[in-house]
This record gives C-alpha cells, sequence and structure tokens, in this order.
C-alpha cells in the first residue's frame, strides 16, 4: 500500500493534495446550518452534469422535434421521466442552495478582505449559472421556452445603435426560431457547464488559499498553536466532510420528495403554459420566467421606457446583477459578522432581504398599476443597498469581536 | 556572445509587436467563429411573400398570419372603429397619433396616417403582431371600456399581457406603457380586393422604398 502510494506521490502530488485540501486543511470549528450550502451547491451540480448527460442522449435539438422529443423522454424512455425531474428540480434547486449560500455571504460578510476575488468569482458563477438555467428552459420548446427567449433576446435589441445587428446575430434569422434552439443547445450542454467547472475550481483554489470565514467573522490564522495549526480549527476532513454528508442526507430527502410527489411545484419549477408546444403566433395570457430569475426580470419592468427606447430597463437589470460585485468595497464596516454589526446593517440587510423576495413575487404577477408601483419601490430600496451601504455601515456602535470563536 | 549585453528595450519592443500581431492574429481567426452566428444563406432565404385572401373576413374579426417567422395580423375595422381612431379623445391618449415622432420608421410612407393603412383601403389593417416593448404578441381586445384595461379610457385595440403595453386598433402606443413606438406596418399591398400580399410594397411606391 505504502510502496504504491508513494510510487504516485512520485509521479503526482496526490498525498500532497489530499492532505493540503483534507485532511490538513483546517477548517473554524464554529461552522453552523449556513455552511451546508456550499457543498450542496457541488452536489446540484454533480446531478445536473449526470441527469443531462443521460437527458442529451435522448433529446432533439430540432424546433420541430424538441417539444416531441421531451415527451419522448417522459413516455417512452425507460425511467426517462426520472432523469427529467431530477435535471427540471435540479435547476430549481441549485437556486435555492445557491441563494442561501449568498446570503450566508451576506450574514457573516464572507465578501470582505482578504476573500474579494471568492465573492467575485462566486457572483460570475451566479451570472453564468443564470445563463446557463434560462438557455436549458428554452430547450423544451413550449409556450414559456418560446416567448421566454423572445423577451430576453429582445432585450439586446434594445442596445442602442448595435442592437437591431446584434438582434439578428443572435437570433441567426430574423425571429426566434431553430437557429436558437440549436445553438442554446450547444450553449447549454458544451460550453456554459465547462465554464461552470472552471469557475467552481477557480472559486474553491481561492477559498483554501485564503481559508473560510466563520459565524464569529475571525480570521481563525491569526490565532495558531507552536505547531502552526490554528487553534480554533479542525481538519476539513473527517469533519466537516461528515458534517457535510449529512447536509447531504437531509437535503435529498427534500429534493426527493419534490421530485417524486411535486415536480412542477405548482407552475413554479415547470410553468403550466411549456406543456403546450411552442407557437410563433400566441403568446400565453400571462409569461414570467422562473421564480429564480423574477427579481431580475421586476426591476426591468419597473423602470419605464426612455427617450423611446427600453435600454434603460435593461441597464438597470444588468446594474442589479452587476452592483452585487461591488459588495466588498461599499462595505466600511471594521466587522465581518451580523453578530457584530452595527444595527443600521442589520435593519438594511433585512429591507433588502424583503425587497429581493417582494421582487421575485411581483416578477411572477400581472402587471397593475399597484404592482408597477410596488416594483418601483422595491428597486429602489433595492439599490439602496448597496448605494448607501458605504455610509450605513460607517455609522452606528459595533460589537467588540472576540478573540477567538465563540462555539 | 558573452560581451553583449542584454538589450531591455529591444526586448519588450518585440514582446510588445509580437503581442499586437498576435492579437490581430486573434481576431481573424475568430472571425469565422462569430460568423457562423449570422443568418445562413437559408435563414435568408425564406423570407418570401405571403399571400391572405380575406374574401371571408368580416367587420371585427382578425386573422394571424406567420411572415417572416413574425405573426401579421390582417383585421377589418367597421367604420365606427375607423372615426374613433380619429377621435381627438383617443388621439390624446396616444404617444405619437401621427407617427411622426419616435415611431417614423414604423410604417413604409404610404402607411403613415392615421389609420396606418394604405389610403383607399382604410378599413383593413396589417400589423405585426410583435410588441415593440420586447417582442411578446399582444392579445386583441376590440371591445372598448373593457374593465380590465382601464374602463372609459380603453378604446378598443391591442393588449400586451407580457408587460402590460397598450396599443389601438391601428396598433398606435399609449402614452405611461413600456412600449416605446408604434407597432411595425409591414409593406403590403392589394393584389385584388380581396388578395392581400404581404412583404412587398404597392407597384406605385416600389421605387420609393
Amino acid at each position: 500500500m505504502n510502496n504504491k502510494q508513494s510510487w504516485i506521490d512520485q509521479r503526482f502530488p496526490l498525498t500532497k493534495v489530499w492532505n493540503e485540501h483534507l485532511a490538513e486543511y483546517y477548517t473554524p470549528r464554529n461552522f453552523n446550518f449556513w455552511y451546508f450550502f456550499g457543498s450542496l451547491a457541488i452536489l446540484v451540480l454533480v446531478i445536473q452534469l449526470i441527469t443531462g448527460i443521460f437527458l442529451t442522449m435522448h433529446f432533439k435539438p430540432d424546433s420541430t422535434q424538441a417539444f416531441a422529443s421531451v415527451e419522448y423522454i417522459m413516455r417512452d424512455v425507460e425511467w426517462g421521466w426520472l432523469m427529467r425531474y431530477l435535471h427540471s428540480t435540479g435547476s430549481s434547486a441549485f437556486f435555492v442552495v445557491i441563494y442561501l449560500h449568498m446570503y450566508r455571504g451576506l450574514l457573516y460578510g464572507s465578501y470582505k478582505a482578504p476573500r474579494e476575488l471568492i465573492w467575485i468569482l462566486g457572483m460570475v458563477l451566479y451570472i453564468v449559472l443564470m445563463a446557463e438555467a434560462f438557455m436549458g428552459y428554452v430547450l423544451p420548446w413550449g409556450q414559456m421556452s418560446f416567448w421566454g427567449a423572445q423577451v430576453i433576446i429582445s432585450l439586446f435589441g434594445s442596445v442602442p445603435v448595435i442592437g437591431p445587428d446584434l438582434l439578428v446575430w443572435i437570433l441567426g434569422d430574423y425571429a426566434v426560431g431553430d437557429p436558437v434552439l440549436t445553438r442554446f443547445f450547444s450553449l447549454h450542454v458544451v460550453a456554459l457547464p465547462l465554464i461552470l467547472v472552471v469557475l467552481v475550481f477557480l472559486h474553491l483554489v481561492a477559498l483554501h488559499a485564503v481559508g473560510s470565514n466563520n459565524p464569529d467573522g475571525i480570521e481563525i490564522k491569526n490565532n495558531k498553536d507552536k505547531d502552526g495549526i490554528p487553534k480554533d480549527g479542525i481538519p476539513f476532513h473527517p469533519y466537516y466532510s461528515v458534517k457535510d454528508i449529512m447536509g447531504v442526507v437531509a437535503f435529498l430527502m427534500i429534493f426527493c420528495a419534490v421530485v417524486f410527489f411535486a415536480p412542477a411545484m405548482n407552475g413554479y419549477f415547470l410553468e403550466n403554459a411549456n406543456f403546450i408546444e411552442a407557437n410563433p403566433l400566441k403568446t400565453p395570457d400571462h409569461i414570467a420566467p422562473l421564480w429564480y430569475l423574477t427579481p431580475f426580470y421586476s426591476v426591468l419592468r419597473a423602470i419605464p421606457p426612455m427617450f423611446g427606447s427600453q435600454f434603460p430597463g435593461v441597464v438597470g437589470m444588468g446594474a442589479a446583477l452587476v452592483i452585487l460585485v461591488a459588495l466588498p468595497w461599499l462595505d466600511r464596516s471594521p466587522v465581518k459578522s451580523i453578530r457584530y454589526r452595527s444595527p443600521p446593517f442589520k435593519w438594511a440587510l433585512g429591507i433588502f432581504v424583503i425587497s429581493f423576495i417582494m421582487l421575485g413575487w411581483l416578477g411572477m404577477q400581472p402587471v397593475t398599476p399597484v404592482n408597477a408601483f410596488l416594483a418601483r419601490v422595491f428597486t429602489v430600496l433595492y439599490f439602496a443597498f448597496f448605494v448607501l451601504m458605504p455610509w450605513y455601515t460607517s455609522i452606528g456602535k459595533t460589537k467588540k469581536v472576540p478573540e477567538r470563536t465563540t462555539e | 556572445m558573452s560581451e553583449q549585453t542584454i538589450d531591455l528595450k529591444k526586448r519588450r519592443f518585440l514582446t510588445r509587436a509580437t503581442s499586437v500581431v498576435g492579437a490581430v492574429g486573434m481576431g481573424f481567426v475568430a472571425w469565422p467563429f462569430i460568423s457562423t452566428w449570422k443568418p445562413s444563406a437559408r435563414a435568408k432565404a425564406a423570407g418570401a411573400p405571403v399571400d391572405v385572401d380575406i374574401s371571408k373576413l368580416e367587420a371585427g374579426q382578425l386573422i394571424r398570419v406567420l411572415w417572416h417567422k413574425k405573426p401579421v395580423w390582417i383585421f377589418r375595422r367597421s367604420d365606427e372603429a375607423n372615426a374613433a381612431l380619429n377621435s381627438d379623445e383617443l388621439k390624446g391618449l396616444l404617444a405619437d397619433p401621427d407617427s411622426s415622432g419616435n415611431s417614423k420608421s414604423q410604417q413604409p410612407s404610404y402607411a403613415q396616417n392615421t389609420y396606418r393603412t394604405i389610403a383607399d383601403k382604410k378599413n383593413v389593417a396589417v400589423i405585426v403582431g410583435i410588441c415593440t416593448h420586447l417582442g411578446c404578441s399582444p392579445t386583441y381586445r376590440p371591445e372598448p371600456g373593457a374593465a380590465d384595461l382601464g374602463g372609459v379610457s380603453w378604446k378598443g385595440g391591442f393588449y400586451c399581457p407580457c408587460h402590460g403595453s397598450k396599443f389601438d386598433l391601428a396598433g398606435r402606443v399609449y402614452t405611461g406603457v413600456p412600449a416605446p413606438t408604434n407597432l411595425v406596418i409591414p409593406p403590403y399591398h392589394f393584389v385584388s380586393d380581396t388578395l392581400i400580399r404581404i412583404g412587398v410594397d404597392p407597384v406605385e411606391h416600389e421605387e420609393k422604398s
């Protein structure tokens, strides 16, 4: 055994990597519930990759056959329905996990120095993941696939000057049709998954370089024993590998319950209109993107056209995403964790979470004057969280951060 | 050789020159890949004109056909509906009632009038049924005063379910809605009294457009 190990180690740094990233990778000992979601995100990514590979074997990326081939997977392919429901539920589960993962970052200031690059890589991952999810939703070529693609691709047509040409370039045609389906298929199945996997790798490399934050927001590396091991650290393996497996079990119980008993989730995971084949002559009476995109869709709808152009709304929607990247530099607070933050930050975070949820809810509702007004209010509050952050994080009294972790 | 010192300036120049040439090369290599996304020869060839028989089209009825893969509405307006298009009350609700502002390029010159039709056939409207906001196809709601669309201020027209844009029966956009311009009128002409050809200008306008 040892011989084999040393034979490999002379040719590949197996033991070194194992120790550096698992057995001797020291992680704060005080992780709580919120620290499950990073590993769960990797689990869901693997579920999506594997079920996706098997769905690709039966799916036909052709506007005349795509819808029927999905029904074929559902009815005629053995266990095909399971592959598809795992994949469709997986996409919503991915965003549930990612949103909780990001919220953890906000709670404990995980984006603050020295973890800015982890945060930025995470935000790029988030944006690529949204593109991946959107393109995947177009593939079944149902009514919602078609008209969702129509609306989102039209956004590019509103770019000043180059918009119309850009639109035709993306469409590969003069309207949404077969070229869109085939290029989205290629991007969804090959290009974006590759990019996602590379970004996940970089996200983890950056994380392991600086080490994890924790619910107290303390740098455990500042407090080492005589062997150079952080006093508040425990090896990732076996302590957190076992803890994460427990999270996996709990997650899979909920996940499987949805897959088996409510895969459409009453229209929230698979929209009703998407059980009808795409019809370029008729828009469904009510269209909305899937729940995980609706907060940004609300921002888009909330901003009225200016100078005879829809572009300001598109810019607003883009800004709502891009502004997240600036978070590490907007936060001026001396402490990281919510436990020691000043009251103004706690209020701001609460208002932000409510705004985000309300924007998400409004994005699924039809446009009425009241809804349009509410969407504007919450859009302003959403941006206020970021724009006013340098001010409200520098006022109010923060609590004293302890030397050592508290749990 | 050993007496020669390294000329860092020259080395830097060579590095930069190589990088620039390399970047230009990358641009040339990228072009074919980017170009594959442009409409193919087959997609370009698919834009043939469409003929529509309107002999059975009653006042108030609307039919939809695909032209350039887009829905096109053909519908017949009653004389009362046409008269209402010219009312000052309605024009007050519209962003560009004469199609002379932002909507100037939304129709061929021969349809730039109140009814947005060929001048002597103002009862038959031909409109591309794609919302100028984000490309949904608005719903046909010809009944004036519909309670869910604002009651008395609704004069009949088209309502976009996606983002709430409103258009009148000539495809003119209301004020205060997301859509920035009037709906598009395609080039079309009457081959006979009952046959419309969509995609080709009337003979007398062919040279101009």
